[in-house]
């Protein structure tokens, strides 16, 4: 269970979850996650995009996973922030309808783009991986304490000189950034399971940001540790576990809030 | 005409079905979809089209009625997130949210064993995206029915829903259960949805839940006008779609047409976008939450 491929596959999914753990705390703070269902799940259809046109799929799920950020950031401040972001989300989608119905090879890589593949993961994949799970955990917590601001006081980041409007839009982009490269691997869906469950959970027992974060990331690791333990035993796929586990421990921490 | 009607258009079944079940669906989605945006519930609309849709993978997975699927599966997540906290502004999007994921990853599941049953290949994209085309007529009257249920509901809760939505503090002094109400909205909403997602998938089902109401509601301050244009910007944008999608056929690359939701989806979002070009002044220096100034005609 520790040999070979899936040595990597341990490593990846770690990283992975650091990085859902830290970005999904601030976007269940800053009541974020549609966008953290929407950018991920609409950047596929930039993967479709760019194998229809014959260049590296990283590279379509960036621009879609940016371009839909930086859309829902700038539509988002003189409309309704939900309205934006479901359109934004259609309109890739629909974007990706187009592309694979022209491409015709497209069909069976869907499922993986969605549900990922983290099984198979080679190790040259796995050094841009730890790349840029760095380069977000530092973009997170540089700005940590401007996000931590706007999100939960923004009166007083306004006063304080914080343009709250910039930060929105600086954690959209990292979120795209985190969630388009890691889509390959662990795919769309499971990474929002893995962004919000743990991070939710987490809030409902502290309070304290920096415990809730360390919380967040500790959850959103145990999720996947046993995710894949139990996904290698049973041969079910790793996305079922990882969203079924995001929303037990969601339980047990809305159960412990309770008794306390 | 001939440049936008193709000669047998209308002479083929499948897409007069397309038409009519399209038409049904967007007025449905149309009028129920103002209130969605009313009360800032578009990721919750959209959530219940994935997690029905998730029903029907697992109706079919056991053998029973995929229809019944998706309507069971949406029914059971409105009241799941309604449980969880949805009446809460600020833990709604997280209520949401933990059940999409807790959905998604049975979706994973259900598709699994489902290849492991059948090795259809395609079903991950035909869930997501549907198909006009392929809707057999005699579910037509099925889809009717529950339509109606939800225009019904929608319709008959209206004032008080409105209320609710605008101003929870003066319903609740004049003895309105505002958490009833919201109940009964998220119930109507999972039926509209589940019965669109079933139809045109769950992309479109967002698509004309949101954009129409969205737009109209950026053009009008009242809600029923705004459900009335909201509902037929709808109708517009599905059979003009439905119509390029035919049209399509001819165009490159050739043996197969353009999808559908596609031309729907840049239509609506078209529509949406259009107001930023054009407002009329009255309604130019906006708060984010704009509908709060919508009054309750």
């Amino acid at each position: 269970m520790f040999s070979g491929l899936m040595l990597n596959t341990w490593i990846t999914a770690s990283i992975v979850a650091v990085i859902a753990g830290m970005t999904g705390f601030f976007a269940v703070l800053r009541g974020s996650t549609f966008a953290a269902h929407a950018i991920p799940n609409g950047a596929f259809a930039g993967a479709a995009g760019a194998s229809l046109i014959g260049i590296n799929v990283i590279w379509g799920l960036a621009v879609f996973a940016v371009g839909g950020a930086l859309g829902i950031g700038a539509l988002g401040r003189k409309a309704r922030h939900d309205v934006v972001t479901a359109l934004a989300l259609v309109l890739m989608l629909g974007l990706g309808a187009l592309f694979v119905s022209v491409s015709t090879e497209y069909a069976e890589e869907t499922y993986s783009l969605l549900f990922g593949e983290v099984f198979g993961v080679s190790t040259s994949e796995v050094l841009p991986i730890v790349g840029l799970g760095l380069v977000s955990a530092a973009a997170i917590a540089l700005a940590f304490r401007p996000l931590m601001l706007t999100s939960a006081l923004p009166e007083v980041a306004d006063a304080q000189g914080v343009s709250t409007r910039k930060m929105e839009l600086y954690f959209l982009v990292v979120m795209a950034l985190a969630t388009s490269m890691t889509i390959p691997v662990v795919g769309a869906l499971l990474m929002f399971s893995l962004m919000i469950g743990p991070a939710a959970a987490a809030r409902s027992v502290t309070a304290r940001p920096g415990v809730a974060m360390a919380l967040s990331v500790a959850i959103a690791l145990a999720t996947v540790w046993l995710s894949i333990t139990l996904s290698y035993r049973t041969n079910w796929p790793l996305g079922f576990f990882v969203g079924v586990g995001g929303a037990v421990f969601y339980l047990i921490g809305q159960a412990a809030r309770m008794r306390a | 005409m001939h440049f936008l009607f193709e000669p047998g258009l209308l002479a083929s079944g499948p897409v007069r079905t397309a038409l009519l079940v399209g038409g049904i669906v967007a007025v449905a989605s149309g009028v129920i979809g103002v209130f969605t945006v009313i009360r800032s519930q578009s990721f919750a609309g959209h959530s219940l089209a994935d997690v029905a849709t998730t029903g029907g993978s697992g109706a079919f997975l056991v053998g029973l009625n995929q229809f019944w699927g998706f309507l069971a599966a949406g029914i059971a997540a409105a009241g799941l997130m309604e449980a969880i906290g949805v009446q809460r502004r600020r833990g709604r999007d997280v209520a949401t949210g933990v059940v999409l994921g807790a959905a998604l990853g049975a979706a994973a599941l259900f598709l699994y064993l489902g290849t492991q049953q059948t090795s259809t290949t395609g079903a991950s994209f035909t869930i997501l995206f549907g198909s006009m085309f392929v809707i057999s007529p005699d579910t037509v009257p099925a889809l009717i029915a529950s339509g109606a249920v939800a225009v019904l509901a929608v319709a008959v809760l209206a004032r008080v829903l409105l209320l609710t939505s605008l101003s929870p503090d003066l319903a609740r002094a004049r003895g309105v259960n505002v958490r009833l109400v919201g109940m009964a909205y998220l119930i109507a909403l999972a039926i509209s949805v589940s019965l669109s997602a079933v139809a045109i998938g769950a992309v479109l089902s967002t698509a004309l839940l949101i954009g129409p109401a969205a737009t109209a509601l950026r053009l009008t301050k009242s809600p029923v006008r705004a459900m009335a244009a909201s509902a037929l910007s709808g109708v517009a944008a599905t059979w003009l779609g439905i119509v390029l999608a035919y049209d399509s056929d001819d165009w490159p690359p050739h043996g197969h047409g353009w999808p559908v939701s596609f031309f729907v989806v840049v239509l609506v979002v078209a529509g949406y976008l259009l107001t930023y070009v054009r407002r009329p002044r009255r309604l130019a220096p906006r708060s984010p939450h704009e509908g709060a100034e919508c009054s309750p005609a």
